[in-house]
């Protein structure tokens, strides 16, 4: 057993764990984040709507209410201490018949309970005004400016990337299979790559939260994975639509919904249904349907044609409708986040102040560590830049001046970047996240051979290591030649 | 930032670029640049390892390295200016061209004529939505053909192939040869998308199974694939309940289609054609924007070298041509439209006082195959000017009507033309 | 007895139908061809049925880790996989020059495995 004892273990690194991360960085504290997958933000952080919500959706009083409203207003400082894309461009919900109507003014009131600001109810025409390829139908809508978009997965490795800076130590391909306990206390986590002993524990872990407090008796809470199938669109479609767009919620889901992304793409999705495989991301062909129909009826003249991704998310539905943020009485040493679904996302960096505030009430010695950094500078992004900057960039370093994504014009300087950053891009998937490649309308098609070849050199490995996603995800499996080199 | 200025600027240095750059220099554009991404010249060439090119252009049956190879040494022969390791980031309408390079860094280039010779891409497997998870081992054939040909990597061991158009085919013998199993190739049509020599050479050849009205409606596996569920489809190629098959495999090729690389030419505002996925362009290859022209894939997806070769030698002429301000074609156009079993022509639109200069040659696929005579018929309202007969039309094979410079005369003040499949 | 076979011509990109009637092996009538290339294609396909054998070999010492060939012209098609995998236990020195033979009379059929491009040396 390893003799290290931690102050804080988090299982689970997402948008909730990295930002608590992060929080518990500014201490001194002995902190680890652990993670099953090869990358930060692989579960549900990595396959959502990407909408910092505005808070008008749930119960006045609920937790999911007030993270959500408080968590919202943090976005501006944290993207910006982060520099992670993000844009408080505004959404809206829109009625298309006279019951949606009357569902707009709860959603308003409901808002204005919540502390949501700035909210207004429009007319369809004046919608339409804003939208013009808005379905004729549309009868009103729901305006609320404090609404955004942001790269969940960005936000994510950002906070986790701040955290490792500050010391926070992260082992990734870390399954914990269970809570260990002395008597009634959790004193750490046995996991694949031995056990790691801690005074808090913390279970941040989406999906699978219920099932680790299972290994410790906590029976009672269960989450149920729902299905959410969505499609991307090429930026070609961005004309077609200038807004977030929801359509009026339903009892399960906000509905499915257009939105442009922060990239500039059109995000189709999602659907709800529950399924019971945890790991079940399959795309099916009744889902994407699904999905499609209910996105022309908010903007019939979506082009289709233009898809160049699907992929599914699964939400971690708790069975108490609410977030559970909690220090189980009868499990000292442990502290609980389950049900963080929508929206989860919005909520990251209030859920992560909370907990520390819980931490400390809970008696965990917090002392300030001078020598914090709430800064984190990410790689340089040679498509965002003026022709000035991408000159300068190209002087310093020529690698600048190669393109290996032609789609989304990424560098082999951005790669390498990519490669020795705090959370250094080990996969293909992680590379794909920090850099943008292959997320364009080839999907990886032109750039996969030129970025198996930089990898392989800045790691020091052959291609046949490299993998998409970790595990038994190999890219290439041998060499077509029989000769040794 | 660099700035550069020339006669003649080509973009991309494939079949089509190499062509119409040495043809801007024949035709007397001194100053002609050819940009290239890679650091060698050629394009998708150097990886098309296998035969099959310049039957036409030069009475050979060369692989296509070998095809490349014989334009570049024309190129260095004619000494005309090379930029490899450059891409091309935006074009206006004015034909201002950003470009950065390893060597140069951020430069502009503004040449007098500018010919778009960027290609075609794959479709990927989002563009199908074939459900299923998302595991690593989904490839477009090309990208395959490039780690197996250049790289030497096999990107995997069983495989199958969805879409048999010529690049999956070719890469099933390919992969085939490389010691790897080819479990199926898939074809959702009644009849082949590519080539019927591959069908033999490719297919038959290594016993590899080919399954037509059929589809990957599944792909399963977490990690990386381990089999895909296969359907049969029906008229509407629809998958047919009842019909799912799983085959075990650790990779899915796809080889389902290719559509111009048309990025810059948008950006510069050239009028598209919805059909062939390219711009709209003349007799000239010139696209509705003064100085750009288009050659090749670019303009629509050929399925044979030297006629990509032929098309863009037409787009350096123009281009060459009004660089130099001596010719270009003037006065009212006719419109060429794809009437019965026809999918789309090019170019859409012709001058007839071009054609008094020179015939013009009409490319065009059907939409549907047709296994008997059939005649092509250009019409003027309902009057047929010309007509071809053809053994037999196939989809993969595009055809060609060449309008003799006879037919100027019954050109001139028409506005419309219609080109007709009829059996 | 007559024996009709069907075969594509694959000498050029057009693929003709071809039928034949076939009598002891040997070629009586011919059907489909639209040049004389046709016939010829069947008949060396009735003796001893030829390929272009194109492949890689691995080059060492030069810019790039691998060569392009082929076969100088065609050669029997049932020995396409047994040349194939021995070109993949080849190796060759860069420089290499295109058209340089890489493997001279491959397998005893006379005919050599040669350079589709040329290879500087690294």
């Amino acid at each position: 057993m390893p003799d290290a004892t931690y102050d804080v273990i988090i299982v689970g690194a997402g948008v909730v764990g990295a930002h608590i991360a992060r929080q518990l960085s500014r201490y001194r504290l002995r902190t680890l984040l652990l993670d099953k997958a090869a990358d930060v933000g692989d579960g549900t952080t990595k396959a959502n709507t990407a909408i910092v919500h505005a808070g008008y959706d749930a119960r006045p009083g609920s937790k999911k209410a007030l993270f959500n409203v408080a968590g919202n207003a943090m976005f501006d400082q944290v993207c910006a201490e982060l520099d992670v894309e993000f844009d408080r461009c505004g959404t809206y919900v829109v009625a298309t018949s006279e019951t949606d109507l009357a569902t707009l003014q709860d959603l308003a009131s409901r808002g204005r309970a919540n502390g949501v600001t700035g909210l207004e109810l429009i007319s369809g025409e004046e919608m339409r005004r804003r939208e013009p390829g808005l379905t004729e139908a549309a009868t009103g809508a729901l305006y609320a400016p404090t609404g955004g978009i942001v790269d969940p997965f960005a936000l994510c490795f950002a906070a986790a990337e701040n955290a490792v800076s500050n010391g926070v130590e992260l082992a990734l391909n870390t399954t914990v299979s269970r809570l260990l306990l002395e008597g009634n206390r959790v004193v750490g986590v046995d996991t694949n790559r031995g056990m790691f002993r801690s005074r808090w524990t913390i279970i941040a872990a989406g999906l699978h939260a219920d099932d680790l407090m299972r290994t410790a008796g906590l029976e009672g809470l269960v989450i149920r994975p729902r299905k959410g199938e969505y499609f991307v669109l090429d930026r070609a479609a961005r004309s077609q639509l200038r807004n977030v767009l929801f359509p009026c919620p339903t009892p399960v889901s906000k509905g499915i919904m257009v939105t442009p992304t922060i990239h500039g793409n059109i995000l189709l999705g999602p659907t709800a249904n529950d399924v019971d495989d945890k790991e079940d991301l399959g795309t099916t062909a009744a889902g994407l349907n699904e999905t499609l129909t209910g996105a022309l009826k908010l903007i019939p003249g979506l082009d289709p044609r233009l898809m160049i991704r699907s992929f599914t998310g699964l939400r971690a539905t708790g069975s108490t409708g609410d977030f559970e943020i909690s220090t189980p009485a009868e499990r000292p040493g442990l502290l609980v986040l389950a049900g963080i679904e929508s929206p989860g996302l919005t909520a990251s960096p209030a859920i992560a102040l909370h907990v520390v505030d819980m931490l400390r009430e809970a008696g965990l010695t917090l002392q300030e560590r001078p020598e914090y950094v709430p800064t984190r500078k990410g790689i340089p992004r040679f498509s965002l830049m003026t022709t000035a900057e991408q000159e300068a960039l190209i002087a310093q370093d020529a690698r600048y001046g190669r393109v290996v994504c032609r789609c989304e014009t990424v560098t082999e300087g951005e790669v390498v970047a990519a490669c020795h950053s705090p959370i250094p891009a080990r996969t293909y998937d992680a590379l794909k996240r920090r850099t943008r490649i292959g997320t364009g309308r080839c999907q990886g098609g032109f750039d996969l051979p030129l970025v198996l070849e930089i990898m392989a050199r800045e790691y020091n490995v052959s291609p046949l290591e490299i993998t998409q996603k970790g595990g038994a995800s190999a890219l290439v499996f041998r060499r077509t030649k029989e000769v040794g080199l | 930032m660099k700035s550069i200025s020339c006669d003649v600027l080509v973009v991309g240095s494939g079949p089509a670029g190499l062509a119409a750059a040495l043809e801007a220099r024949q035709t007397g554009a001194q100053e002609v640049l050819l940009l290239e991404r890679n650091d060698e010249l050629g394009g998708i060439l150097q990886q098309c390892i296998h035969t099959g090119f310049g039957l036409r252009e030069f009475g050979q049956d060369l692989s296509g390295p070998e095809y490349a190879w014989r334009w570049i040494d024309q190129v260095h022969d004619a000494g005309l200016q090379v930029l490899s390791e450059t891409m091309v980031l935006s074009v206006d309408a004015t034909r201002r061209v950003v470009a950065t390079s390893k060597a140069l860094g951020m430069i502009e280039i503004l040449p007098r004529a500018l010919v778009l010779a960027m290609g075609c891409r794959e479709r990927p497997r989002g563009a199908l939505a074939i459900p299923g998870t998302r595991p690593a081992g989904v490839y477009t054939a090309g990208t395959a053909q490039r780690l197996v040909n250049i790289d030497g990597y096999m990107p995997g061991n069983r495989f199958v192939i969805l879409g048999s158009g010529d690049i999956g085919m070719i890469m099933a013998r390919r992969l085939t040869l490389e010691g790897a199993e080819v479990a199926a190739v898939c074809e959702i049509l009644p009849y082949l998308s590519g080539l019927r020599r591959n069908l033999v050479q490719c297919i038959r050849d290594y016993d590899i199974p080919l399954h037509l009205c059929t589809t990957v409606t599944e792909v399963r596996g977490q990690d990386r694939v381990t089999s895909v569920v296969v359907s049969g489809v029906d008229a509407d190629r629809r998958p047919l309940p009842g019909t799912e098959r799983e085959i075990p495999c650790d990779t899915l090729l796809l080889s389902v289609g290719l559509v111009p690389e048309n990025e810059l030419t948008r950006m510069a505002g050239a009028s598209m054609d919805a059909v062939t996925g390219g711009p709209r362009v003349n007799e000239g290859y010139a696209t509705d924007i003064p100085g750009i022209f288009a050659a090749g894939n670019v303009v629509h997806v050929y399925d044979l070298v030297d006629d990509v070769s032929q098309a863009a030698r037409i787009a350096g002429r123009s281009a060459a041509r009004y660089a130099c301000s001596t010719q270009a074609p003037t006065g009212p156009t006719v419109r060429l439209v794809a009437g019965e079993n026809v999918r789309a022509v090019v170019p859409q639109l012709v001058h007839p006082a071009a054609l008094e200069q020179e015939s013009i040659a009409l490319h065009m696929r059907v939409r549907t195959p047709i296994e008997a005579p059939v005649n092509l018929d250009l019409r003027l309202g309902e009057r047929t000017l010309l007509s071809r007969r053809f053994r037999y039309v196939r989809p993969a094979e595009m055809l060609t009507l060449t309008l003799p410079q006879r037919l100027a005369g019954e050109l001139a003040g028409a506005t419309e033309l219609s080109v007709h499949v009829r059996t | 007895m007559i024996d009709i076979q069907e075969f594509i011509c694959v000498t050029c990109p057009v693929g003709c139908n071809i039928r034949a009637e076939v009598v002891n092996n040997q070629l009586v009538a011919i059907h489909g061809q639209s040049c004389q290339r046709g016939e010829a294609f069947v008949q060396e396909e009735l003796r001893d049925a030829r390929r272009m054998l194109t492949t890689t070999v691995q080059v060492v010492g030069g810019t790039l880790p691998l060569l392009p060939v082929r076969t100088a012209s065609p050669i029997p098609k049932r020995l396409l996989l047994l040349l194939a995998s021995e070109l993949r236990r080849l190796q060759v020195q860069a420089p290499v020059e295109a058209g340089q033979p890489v493997l001279p009379n491959a397998l005893g059929t006379g005919v050599d495995v040669i350079a589709t491009r040329g290879i500087t040396a690294a």
